[in-house]
């Protein structure tokens, strides 16, 4: 293993065993997705750009809006957090590599092919998935178009991709850890997966299930989702939900850990209250299995259930909250400076902050029976989706690229396009909020004459928004082919950390020789 | 926690693609089989590669571990993969455990029309009530529940129907008391005796290897993998019994669709778990396994006693309190 890459391109991108190859990988196939996904929410903005149907049939409008979620979250977000995960876990804990390098190519390798499944069903007879990125039964048993069976064994194949992940992962965690690293040294990024990690392994199997009792009720004649049979399509969405709510923590937490490595840096203070932090990670973790059916209020609980729910729920907030405030307090006289990852870091500490306001908003049980399945939904989970996940996303690629590559990204342009991306985000989803408390419901195709107008305005935003995204990749290619060279390890002044004393750019093996942790 | 120099990162290697390739082609061809008029060539031609593929690869791994290459930190690295990966089989368990828990303590009672435990939710919803007047009118909440809402509800409009989308069971696969004779013929009672007995042998094995003696190793190997056969004999034998005696089906309602989704899922994790113990044995009979270095049996080993555990839950919930 001394030796570098392979000098021919297909061996080295096909059959990989590097982290960072394999990390490279996934971050290119997730930001691909991500554009795919993109381009979803652009026809679903286009169409809904004025009242009355424009440019597609209302039937191919909610292939859209389910295809933009299911790209979105396990296509793009997902795989861009284990792209982030297979770079820097090696290189923060001190290992060679990951613990189990050919199961973690395999584990990138099944996404393109389930995707390619996924995204095919869109050209069959009675095309693609139709009933929202939730799927519930029986709109996608009973109801569903044949390409149904095609979503299954795709969910199927991504799940398989997502359990090897995580236990290379946790495997990587636990015992790759250089001398000295103990737990309670280890960077946020690197528990916030181990954390994340866990609840993958524990809910994704829930997934499969979930996909297989679909599979036999619409092929094999039993009765989970059917009433008639003594089943009940309710218990579809218990079970996707209990998936489903550790799922949004799946995707939040590790871009905790990225805005916990970046704001310390660029505040050249050490993360406030650390500790607090493993703990308050550890516990949103706890919590998200035992409150999914808040997702569920209006479906006809009994009373008890619809308390305990909206508590349990609220109860989340104490633990985001004590995140909250860590970042703030460790920006509390700092020395700031405002580059671009920390630009992307202090909007995701507002904008998330506002996303976890409207989830409060939301976990009411008596106010849900009014925003449940409005827009106010869609705004929400967009704030915490979007500025909070792939704002950190994006801070991440601006704050690691100068060390995965050696070179600077120009920094007049990262800010351009924060700015724009800040902007436009707010245009296109604040709006939804006042469209969704109105009364306008979510997946629809067209709508009454008094939601034009802020329907009008965010699809500009959206568009706009789509703009930016592009300016990024231009950016990222751009470092990549043309950017400074530098060669300081530590490229930014206040980082502090094992995968900022390694050599600039990183070389393609690190840490053959374990470094020694005081 | 790392030692020095020891981690070996293995070379660049074709197995990873190939494996990934070949789930592709099974998933796509299981859901083309499964459409109308499908066939099931893609899938067949996938299975042929992926298991030629995993042959390969684990050859590749043992092969490492006998030329020495594997660290202990390495081997450490296999045994946490193992560890969570059976965690993930539980976890996979427990979504249809769960399921049975909600139909059968909560929905049965709100399809009749009842609130359904005392204290979480003492009087019915509105839902429940609905359900009672309008949909399923007629329909009596009980476990095992051998009418289903659809039946009652076509009978009372015609009694003459014979044809339902969901017939209930004539029998369920309960308990069938306590007397001597009906439990000597009641064949849940004998899986539950072969698999435990199978356990046992199991760690005898181990114990065996452990103390050096490859050939009590092997024998007590030989007799798990004997018992694991003989299981799967008879919950086949079950399988016949119920849908050509019990009208018991996948479409009779609730109480078949978790009955076969449980014990078919724990009956196929069975014949993987068989799978892994008897390729475990060849490599035995071959001499692969020494007093200290054994993890390929170990695992094994490890996820037999898992499946076992899973039966001791379905083997009280399904069937004792079924």
């Amino acid at each position: 293993m001394a030796h570098g890459p392979s000098e021919n391109f297909f061996n080295r991108w096909l059959f990989s065993t590097s982290h960072k190859d394999i990390g490279t990988l996934y971050l290119w196939f997730s930001f691909a997705m991500f554009l795919l996904g993109g381009f979803f929410a652009m026809v679903i903005r286009a169409e809904l750009f004025q009242p009355g149907m424009q440019l597609i049939k209302p039937e191919f409008f909610v292939q859209m809006t389910t295809m933009h979620g299911l790209v979105m979250v396990f296509g793009a977000i997902m795989p861009a957090f284990v792209g982030l995960a297979n770079w820097m876990i090696p290189m923060m804990i001190g290992a060679p590599d990951m613990a189990l390098p050919r199961m973690n190519n395999l584990s990138f390798w099944l996404l393109p092919f389930a995707f390619a499944i996924l995204t095919s069903t869109l050209f069959m007879e009675g095309g693609g998935p139709n009933f929202g990125w939730t799927f519930y039964a029986p709109l996608s048993t009973t109801y569903a178009p044949d390409s149904v069976n095609y979503f299954i064994f795709a969910v199927h194949i991504m799940g398989a991709s997502s359990i090897m992940g995580s236990i290379n992962i946790i495997a990587t965690v636990m015992n790759m850890r250089a001398p000295g690293m103990t737990y309670m040294k280890m960077p946020m990024f690197v528990w916030t997966w181990l954390i994340t990690a866990f609840l993958l392994v524990a809910v994704m199997p829930v997934l499969a299930g979930l996909v297989t009792m679909m599979l036999m009720d619409i092929n094999f004649g039993t009765s989970f989702f059917d009433a008639a049979g003594g089943g009940d399509p309710v218990l579809f969405q218990h079970v996707f939900w209990f998936f489903g709510h550790p799922e949004v923590y799946i995707i939040i937490l590790p871009a905790f850990g990225v805005i916990s490595q970046i704001i310390p840096t660029f505040s050249r203070k050490p993360l406030f209250g650390y500790s607090s932090m493993v703990y308050a990670t550890a516990s949103i973790a706890f919590l998200s299995f035992v409150v999914w059916a808040h997702h569920m209020f209006t479906v006809g609980m009994p009373i008890a259930g619809e308390l305990y729910f909206m508590y349990a729920t609220m109860l989340i907030a104490v633990p985001t909250g004590v995140k909250v405030f860590n970042w703030i307090t460790t920006m509390y006289k700092g020395a700031l400076t405002f580059e671009t990852p920390m630009l992307f870091s202090v909007a995701f500490v507002i904008l998330f902050t506002f996303g976890g306001f409207t989830g409060m908003m939301l976990s009411i049980a008596a106010a849900d029976i009014q925003y449940h399945d409005t827009y106010f939904v869609v705004a929400h989970f967009h704030y915490v989706m979007v500025a909070g996940a792939v704002f950190s996303g994006t801070a991440a690629v601006y704050y690691w690229l100068p060390k995965w590559c050696g070179k600077m990204y120009d920094e007049t342009m990262g800010k351009v396009q924060f700015w724009l991306a800040f902007i436009s985000f707010n245009i296109t989803f604040m709006p939804q909020h006042f469209l969704g408390l109105a009364g306008m419901p979510r997946r629809y195709s067209d709508y009454g004459l008094q939601f034009a107008d802020w329907n009008m305005v965010s699809s500009i935003g959206a568009f706009l928004y789509g703009g930016a995204q592009l300016l990024f990749l231009y950016n990222v290619i751009r470092t990549i082919g043309w950017g400074k060279p530098i060669s300081d390890p530590q490229v930014w002044e206040g980082a502090q950390g094992l995968e900022w004393t390694v050599p600039t750019p990183a070389p393609f093996h690190t840490f053959s020789t374990p470094p020694v942790i005081k | 926690m790392s030692s020095e120099n020891s981690y070996y990162v293995p070379e660049q290697s074709k197995l990873p693609l190939a494996a990934a390739a070949s789930m592709g082609l099974m998933a796509y061809g299981a859901a083309s089989w499964v459409i109308d008029g499908g066939t099931s060539t893609i899938f067949l031609i996938g299975t042929l590669i992926m298991a030629s593929v995993m042959y390969r690869w684990w050859s590749l791994v043992i092969e490492e571990n006998t030329q020495g290459i594997v660290s202990d930190q390495l081997k450490y690295s296999y045994v946490l993969g193992m560890y969570w990966f059976i965690f993930s089989e539980l976890m996979f368990f427990v979504c249809f455990f769960g399921s049975l828990f909600y139909v059968r303590v909560l929905v049965g009672p709100w399809l009749a029309g009842d609130a359904a435990i005392g204290w979480f939710d003492d009087t019915a919803t509105d839902a429940a009530i609905a359900n009672a007047t309008h949909l399923w009118p007629g329909y009596d909440a009980t476990w095992p529940p051998l009418v289903t809402p659809d039946q009652v509800v076509t009978l009372a409009a015609n009694p003459d129907v014979t044809e339902f989308k969901f017939k209930g069971p004539e029998h369920a696969m309960s308990f069938p008391g306590w007397s001597f004779g009906q439990l000597f013929a009641w064949l849940p009672l004998w899986n539950t005796v072969v698999l435990l007995t199978s356990s046992g042998t199991v760690h005898l094995a181990h114990h065996a290897l452990k103390e050096g003696n490859r050939k009590k190793f092997v024998t007590w190997l030989g007799v798990t993998v004997l018992l694991g056969i003989i299981f799967l004999i008879l919950q086949a034998e079950e399988y016949i019994h119920a849908y050509q005696e019990l009208g018991l089906t996948l479409d009779s309602g609730i109480y078949g669709t978790t009955f076969f989704l449980l014990t078919g899922f724990h009956g196929a994790h069975v014949t993987l778990g068989t799978m892994m113990l008897l390729i475990a044995f060849l490599r035995g009979v071959k001499g692969h396994f020494n007093e200290t270095d054994h993890f390929g049996f170990e695992a094994a080993a490890w996820y037999w006693h898992f499946v076992d555990v899973i039966w001791v839950g379905l083997f009280l919930i399904v069937y004792v309190l079924g």
